[in-house]
C-alpha cells in the first residue's frame, strides 16, 4: 500500500533533514504506528541509495576547465596581473603611482578590458539563439521591454527606412554592469548596440579582431556600436541613431 | 593626482580580489555545474558548452553577486542558459538521447577512477547500474529532475534548490516527492512498490 497521503512530504523533508524538531518527533511517531509509512520510507532511502552511488552524477571533464580558462572572456588573476606592464611590478608600484605617466596610462588599461568584452559579446551573440530575447522590429514592443530590467532607459528609434531595421533587444552584461543590447540589421549584418550607464567620456571608434566599434555618450548614457560592416557604415548609423533618438 | 592615481591601483585591487574571490567562490563548483548542465540537457557536448557559457556569464555578473549561497547563483546561472540552449534546440533538431554516450561515459568514469578490485563481470554490472539510474534520472520531466538533481546529486538545501529553480518551498517538496516516487517505480523491484499507485503531488 501506498504512504498516507498528508505524510508524503513529511516523510521526505524527514530523510532531507529538513523539517524542525516537532515535525521530526510527528513524523516519527506516525511511521511507527504505520506499516505503509515504514515502508515508503524504506523506499525513499533505496532510492537515496541508488542515486548517491558512486557514478551516478556526472563529473566535469578536464578539457572543460581547461576550455574555461582559456576563454577570452575570463581573464581570471593571470591574465589581470599580465595587463600591467611588467615595470609596474609591485614594489616600484607605489612611486611610479605618484607620477603623471601612470595617470596617462590609466584610460587604455580601464578601456581594453571593455574593448574586449564589447567585441566578444557581439561575437557570442551571433551564436544560434543568442541574439535576442526581445525579438522584434518594433521599438514600441522593444522599449518597453527594457523597463524592470534595467534601471535606465535606452532610445529604441526606428532606422529601417535607412538600411537599419530593429531586429530585437537583450540584457547583457559588460565589465560586471547589466547593459542593454539593441539588435540592429545591415543587409546581413547585425549590428548590436551595447547602452550603459557612464559619465559622459569622449566619442571613439576603433578596429578590434575585424569588428568596428563606435562609442558615444549621450545623457549620462554610453553608447558602444559592434559590427562587422564597414567603419564608415558604422559612423553613419552612429550618425542616424543620435539623430533620430533627440 | 595622488589620488587618482592611488584610486586606480585601489580600482585595480578590487579587480584582483573580485578574480580571486571568484576562483574561490565559483569555480570549484564546476563539477556541480556539470552535473547539473548534463541532467538538464541530456547531451555532453551541449553540457560542456552551457557550462562554459554560464561561466563566463557569472564572471561578469560577479561584482554584483549578493546572495548568500555562491553555489546556487551559480547554478541558476547554468539554469538559465540550458533554458536558452533548450529553447534553440526545439526549433532546430529533434532530441535524441543517446544510449551510446551514456555508456562510453561510464567507461570513462571507470578510467578516471581505476578500482583494482571488483572483477571484469562486476565492473560491466556496475556500469549498467550507473546507466540505468542515469536514464531513470533523465527521463523523468524537467522540473521534477532538476529538483532531484540538485537534492540528491548536489546536496543542495530546500531553500537552495528554491532559489534556483525560482519557485515555494513547498512546491520544492512536492516535485522531489513526485521525482522519488517515478524514481522508485523506475529502478525498484516491483515487490518494493507496494501496490505501485501513483500518489498525489502537485
Amino acid at each position: 500500500m501506498p504512504a498516507c497521503p498528508d505524510q508524503e512530504l513529511l516523510l521526505g523533508g524527514l530523510i532531507d533533514n529538513e523539517l524542525d524538531a516537532a515535525n521530526v518527533a510527528m513524523v516519527e511517531a506516525h511511521v511507527s504506528r504505520c506499516q505503509d509509512c515504514r515502508e515508503e520510507l524504506e523506499r525513499l532511502q533505496a532510492v537515496r541509495n541508488l542515486l548517491k552511488a558512486e557514478g551516478i552524477r556526472h563529473v566535469a571533464p578536464e578539457s572543460l576547465a581547461r576550455r574555461i580558462a582559456a576563454a577570452p572572456e575570463f581573464p581570471p588573476k593571470a591574465a589581470n596581473e599580465n595587463k600591467l606592464p611588467s615595470w609596474l611590478a609591485p614594489g616600484l608600484a607605489g612611486a611610479i603611482a605618484a607620477s603623471l605617466a601612470m595617470v596617462t596610462l590609466l584610460p587604455p588599461a580601464e578601456n581594453s578590458i571593455v574593448d574586449e568584452q564589447i567585441v566578444s559579446s557581439h561575437v557570442r551573440s551571433l551564436q544560434p539563439g543568442h541574439l535576442t530575447d526581445v525579438q522584434t522590429t518594433n521599438q514600441h514592443i522593444v522599449k518597453p521591454w527594457f523597463n524592470g530590467r534595467i534601471d535606465f532607459s535606452p532610445p529604441v528609434p526606428e532606422l529601417a527606412d535607412q538600411g537599419f531595421p530593429l531586429a530585437g533587444g537583450r540584457l547583457d552584461s559588460i565589465d560586471g554592469k547589466t547593459v542593454a543590447a539593441i539588435v540592429y540589421h545591415r543587409r546581413l549584418h547585425t549590428v548590436n548596440l551595447f547602452v550603459w550607464t557612464a559619465k559622459d567620456s569622449a566619442e571613439r571608434s576603433f578596429v578590434k579582431d575585424g569588428f568596428a566599434v563606435t562609442e558615444w555618450s549621450r545623457n549620462g548614457l554610453r553608447f558602444a556600436a559592434v559590427s562587422d560592416i564597414p567603419p564608415a557604415e558604422l559612423r553613419q548609423f552612429e550618425t542616424l541613431f543620435v539623430k533620430r533618438s533627440s | 593626482m595622488k589620488t587618482i592615481a592611488s584610486s586606480f591601483f585601489g580600482a585595480r585591487r578590487t579587480a584582483v580580489g573580485q578574480a580571486d574571490r571568484f576562483h574561490q567562490l565559483i569555480l570549484p563548483h564546476l563539477d556541480g555545474a556539470y552535473n547539473l548542465a548534463r541532467y538538464l540537457t541530456r547531451d555532453a557536448v551541449l553540457a560542456e558548452d552551457v557550462v562554459q557559457d554560464a561561466m563566463v556569464r557569472a564572471f561578469r555578473a560577479f561584482a554584483q553577486f549578493r546572495g548568500s549561497s555562491p553555489r546556487a547563483w551559480l547554478f541558476a546561472i547554468v539554469r538559465n542558459c540550458c533554458h536558452t540552449t533548450n529553447s534553440q534546440k526545439a526549433g532546430a533538431v529533434s532530441l535524441v538521447i543517446h544510449e551510446s554516450s551514456l555508456s562510453e561515459e561510464a567507461s570513462s568514469q571507470v578510467r578516471q577512477h581505476p578500482d583494482p578490485g571488483p572483477t571484469p563481470e562486476d565492473e560491466m554490472l556496475r556500469m549498467a547500474e550507473i546507466g540505468q539510474v542515469r536514464e531513470a534520472i533523465e527521463a523523468i520531466p524537467e522540473p521534477f529532475r532538476e529538483a532531484i538533481v540538485l537534492r540528491e546529486l548536489e546536496d543542495l538545501s530546500y531553500a537552495e534548490i528554491a532559489e534556483v529553480t525560482g519557485v515555494p518551498i513547498g512546491t520544492v517538496m512536492s516535485r522531489l516527492a513526485r521525482a522519488r516516487t517515478m524514481l522508485a517505480k523506475q529502478l525498484l523491484p516491483a515487490g518494493r512498490m507496494g501496490d505501485g499507485q501513483s500518489r498525489s503531488a502537485k
